[in-house]
């Protein structure tokens, strides 16, 4: 059995408001768990409130928004806004699917600290996230 | 942010930080736990196992309402497990809890077995101190969907529920070796399908032949009920806390509530002594002796006892 990482990167993946098209998240959750990292599953439907919810409840590092039926400008934002409010502002936040270029400046003053857009290859999405924990660990120590 | 201090006060981010910290070993959790030690063991830790596919997850999601509804702070540990190869894990039982979100009296935690076998992960015991000494009253523990000998939550449970659905086929098979003679309550989820009526009858006669009876769920004073229920329809569960409530009364008026929590503390110390020492054998384990065996050289008896020589005459105690 191969060691286990002692510290894996722990990426919570949600949908926000009625969309319900999960075949991106559900790609971006199995190549996660292939990269060692612990994906946390909240379900389809959820709310800003819910997912900050559930993040602080599950101390993840990573919150994922998967969103491919527009809302985002305003869902993501009013995510943000609450994880700092908790005293989670540290997460990184991550957003994927479609998400026009337009809409990008917006949510990055917001607080969306990327975006992968469709098309994003998932070995790109890893790497993205091993560098970041990678800075997190040196930064720590 | 002091943690110990925060979460003794209940803040969940506190709780949050402290339960991630037992998971990945850092040092401050065991120097949390230390300081919130003195304020645990109220909690009612019940376990919830079963086969694989039998509901599990929407049991405790229908669980967390009713004791809700009786006025109870909730919290559940639900267990999945991680690769094998990669350490990587999908942790998915929040999907069927997601209506408790929301609610401040509930906290809900997904853990990966990371590499630990018996159906719970290697910080269970920790994460279930650290919801108990935020004083929550129920802790719900869903271990992972186990086959014949994963029980280790009959060690950590004061009450221990074992969930069985008709229509495995030889799914009896998988419950009967250790679940059924390690259960305090039984329940027969999916009720609603077809093979309830056989199953509950291969239920209800390996209970009856259940014998160990007298040396479990305080003595011959608690004999394990057999419920049904339908999950999804809310049905059959106010009768399972109901029993849940009964066992933990037997279990405190025999004194076997506090009994259980003293011998899980303890087990614990030494669990936690032993990974500690393995730790330490490996580390100082002489490559030399290692490569002998290797060879065939050495025999591993032989080699076995000069890596514990070795690591003895290193170790700083």
């Amino acid at each position: 059995m191969a060691e286990m990482h002692r510290r894996p990167l722990r990426v919570l993946l949600a949908k926000l408001g009625m969309d319900t098209h999960t075949v991106g998240i559900t790609v971006i959750a199995h190549a996660l768990r292939e990269a060692g990292m612990e994906v946390i599953f909240t379900g389809l439907k959820q709310t800003p409130e819910m997912v900050a919810a559930a993040a602080i409840q599950e101390d993840v590092d990573v919150v994922g928004i998967s969103t491919l039926s527009a809302g985002h400008t305003r869902n993501l934002p009013k995510l943000a806004r609450l994880l700092r409010e908790a005293g989670a502002g540290d997460k990184l936040l991550l957003a994927g699917g479609v998400i026009p270029e337009e809409d990008r400046p917006l949510l990055e003053q917001a607080g969306v600290d990327r975006t992968f857009t469709m098309g994003s290859d998932t070995r790109d999405i890893v790497i993205y996230l091993n560098e970041w924990w990678a800075e997190q660990l040196v930064a720590e120590a | 942010m002091d943690v110990a201090s925060e979460l003794l006060t209940g803040t969940i981010l506190a709780g949050a930080r402290a339960i991630r910290w037992l998971d990945d070993g850092d040092p401050r959790g065991a120097q949390t736990l230390a300081a919130v030690f003195p304020h645990t063991g109220r909690a009612h830790i019940v376990g919830i196992t079963g086969p694989p596919g039998a509901g599990k997850s929407t049991l405790v999601n229908a669980l967390i309402t009713e004791e809700r509804r009786r006025g109870r702070r909730v919290g559940v540990i639900a267990i999945d497990p991680s690769s094998p190869f990669t350490g990587g894990a999908i942790l998915g039982d929040r999907v069927r809890m997601g209506k408790h979100t929301l609610d401040p009296d509930v906290f809900i935690r997904s853990i990966g077995t990371r590499g630990q076998a018996g159906g719970l992960a290697r910080s269970t015991h920790d994460a279930c101190l650290i919801l108990d000494a935020m004083a929550y009253d129920l802790i719900l523990v869903e271990t992972v969907g186990v086959g014949q000998d994963e029980i280790d939550v009959v060690a950590l449970a004061h009450s221990t529920v074992i969930v069985g659905v008709p229509g495995l086929g030889d799914e009896i098979q998988a419950v009967k070796a250790g679940l059924m003679e390690a259960g305090d309550l039984f329940v027969i989820n999916k009720a609603d399908r077809e093979g309830y009526e056989d199953t509950h009858r291969q239920f209800e006669l390996m209970l009856h032949l259940r014998t160990e009876a007298k040396t479990h769920g305080g003595g011959e004073s608690w004999s394990p009920p057999l419920l049904r229920a339908i999950a999804t329809k809310d049905e059959g569960i106010a009768d399972i806390v109901d029993a849940i409530d009964r066992h933990k009364e037997i279990l405190q008026s025999t004194g076997e509530f506090g009994l259980r929590s003293a011998q899980r503390e303890r087990e614990q110390a030494l669990t936690l002594a032993c990974a500690e020492i393995m730790r330490g054998i490996k580390h100082s384990a002489d490559p030399a002796i290692l490569s002998a065996v290797e060879n065939r050289e050495m025999d591993p008896y032989r080699a076995s006892q000069l890596l514990i020589k070795n690591w003895q005459e290193k170790a700083p105690v």
